[in-house]
């Protein structure tokens, strides 16, 4: 009989530790040049992150979602609370089309996995068409049309929410102006046209300092982690 | 003067490297720590979970992975301290893969510690990983324990107690959505609340939040972008209930070497500008050399 390796929870954390630590530096000794490190620690990731998404997919997906719910029986090893749940036979459909897809690994009946992507394309076009239209389109179009002359709810001028309005529909419309490119850009057009470049290069800017921020945070991230692993060798 | 500007436009990126290394070590070392002062965008969130009436149903989802934990983590456990703290119903969910072992950070770090007593069920659930992307919104929006059948220990939905109340999205009184790309906070809003009319608050990336900002304050109740957009949530929440000045700042914590690093890099760009002219005024040349 095979002895059984137990981890306490301390020396869990501290393997974690050393393997996230090293992994970390292997990374960033690519900012000085490639190096074998480098490349180990990327396809590691790569590997462990293919490996995640497939068993989160069996478990998480399939297991609870198509044969829990086929016939629950089959899942009490893994999903006790459901097998007891009467079975659902309509499921065979997705199972059907999920067997289809996988018939594109099979020349001769190839064929049938466009039905598959058919219907996934189908049903995603069919809803995002939709929403993005309510959300994207005539939502935003409404909460642009904002007053030119704002007013505090006690009637007085609001001179900070007519300034922001005023900026917010004349850069719209100098944007859109921008991309017109059935009139040409000169005289009264051609300046809004400017003004349409301007506000989208403060667009841009804003775009980029933000990123930076972004890249900067996950720094912080990194080095608070390799600082504790330091701790953890002194303390 | 001019040619020794002139060099610095072709100094070696490593030693940029190493000085913005530094711009983050030596603050992280000092603890250096500078005031978060808690924008209207972000104030907005926090005052709506505040006007919630105790047992309001909050949906919190947690979509994102490990690799932007020190950005959406502080905003995920902020909001749930928040909530729990307001005696609020909290319901957890992720449509990220990645998402679960975040919402078991949130548990050790934000329930277990300082809300050790709240009961899972009643007071709280987590709802784990569901596959569809926005499909599952869309499902949850007619029929929530359709897209939701179990929590994250496999229970069926029907037998948790604090489910009981919940039909359709549209029983929640908010959804906050931590997200960090697709699909999450944008979906939320177009497939969650613009449908069913409940306030959608975000938490996103710094890269995510210009995405975002047009949906604000129309369609997005609140948004909270990258590591600054999570220090102003905390700021407001120390501020109101100082008892967790020592669990929930680290964000704020996190922004001191953030604001050493940004100052840095504009030095830089004002620098590297100055030595591009230098360079142009001595000898016009295209471009850089590297």
């Amino acid at each position: 009989m095979a002895p059984e390796l137990v981890f306490s929870p301390e020396l869990s954390r501290q393997l974690e530790l050393w393997v996230g630590a090293f992994l970390t530096l292997m990374i960033f000794s690519f900012l000085y040049k490639d190096n074998p490190f480098y490349k180990f620690a990327e396809h590691l990731f790569v590997g462990v992150s293919a490996a995640y998404w497939m068993v989160q997919g069996f478990w998480g997906t399939l297991m609870p979602n198509l044969f829990g719910k086929l016939y629950p029986p089959m899942v009490r090893f893994a999903i006790p609370q459901v097998a007891d749940q009467p079975p659902d036979p309509y499921k065979l459909i997705p199972l059907v089309f999920g067997i289809f897809l996988l018939m594109r690994l099979i020349p001769p009946v190839a064929v049938t996995a466009r039905l598959a992507m058919g219907l996934v394309i189908g049903f995603a076009a069919g809803t995002n068409l939709t929403r993005y239209l309510q959300s994207d389109f005539v939502a935003q179009i409404d909460h642009t049309m904002m007053p030119m002359v704002a007013f505090h709810p006690d009637g007085s001028f609001a001179l900070g929410a007519s300034f922001n309005n005023l900026v917010l529909v004349t850069g719209v419309l100098a944007g859109l102006i921008y991309f017109f490119f059935s009139a040409e850009h000169k005289g009264l057009f051609g300046k809004a046209s400017r003004y349409g470049i301007w506000v989208l290069m403060v667009a841009f800017g804003a775009a980029f300092g933000y990123t930076v921020m972004a890249r900067i945070s996950l720094l912080t991230g990194r080095m608070s982690f390799l600082g504790e692993w330091i701790r953890s060798i002194f303390s | 003067m001019a040619s020794g500007l002139a060099k610095l436009g072709n100094l070696d990126r490593r030693i940029i490297y190493l000085l913005i290394a530094l711009a983050v070590v030596i603050p992280l070392l000092l603890k250096l720590v500078f005031p978060s002062i808690t924008t209207p965008i972000v104030q907005n969130i926090f005052d709506e979970v505040e006007a919630l009436p105790p047992r309001s149903k909050v949906l919190l989802t947690a979509d994102y992975g490990p690799s932007t934990v020190p950005e959406n983590q502080p905003m995920l456990e902020a909001v749930a301290r928040h909530c729990l703290h307001k005696g609020l119903r909290l319901y957890v969910a992720t449509i990220w893969a990645t998402g679960p072992p975040m919402i078991e950070n949130m548990s050790e770090n934000v329930i277990q510690r300082d809300f050790p007593d709240i009961v899972q069920g009643t007071e709280w659930v987590n709802l784990g990983y569901k596959a569809g992307n926005q499909g599952v919104i869309n499902s949850a929006y007619s029929d929530f324990h359709n897209a939701f059948p179990t929590d994250a220990r496999g229970n069926a939905v029907g037998s948790i107690p604090m489910m009981a109340e919940i039909k359709r999205l549209e029983d929640f009184d908010l959804i906050v959505a931590i997200g960090s790309g697709f699909p999450g906070v944008k979906e939320w809003i177009q497939f969650g609340g613009d449908p069913s009319g409940v306030p959608v608050a975000g938490g996103v990336t710094a890269v995510e939040a210009p995405l975002l900002y047009p949906y604000y304050p129309g369609q997005l109740l609140g948004l909270m972008g990258g590591l600054q957009g999570a220090a102003e949530y905390e700021a407001a929440l120390v501020t109101a209930y100082p008892q967790f000045e020592e669990t929930s700042t680290q964000a704020i914590q996190n922004m001191g070497p953030q604001t050493v690093a940004h100052l840095l890099i504009i030095t830089f760009i004002l620098v590297g500008n100055i030595a591009y002219f230098a360079a142009g005024r001595e000898k016009p040349r295209l471009g850089v050399n590297r």
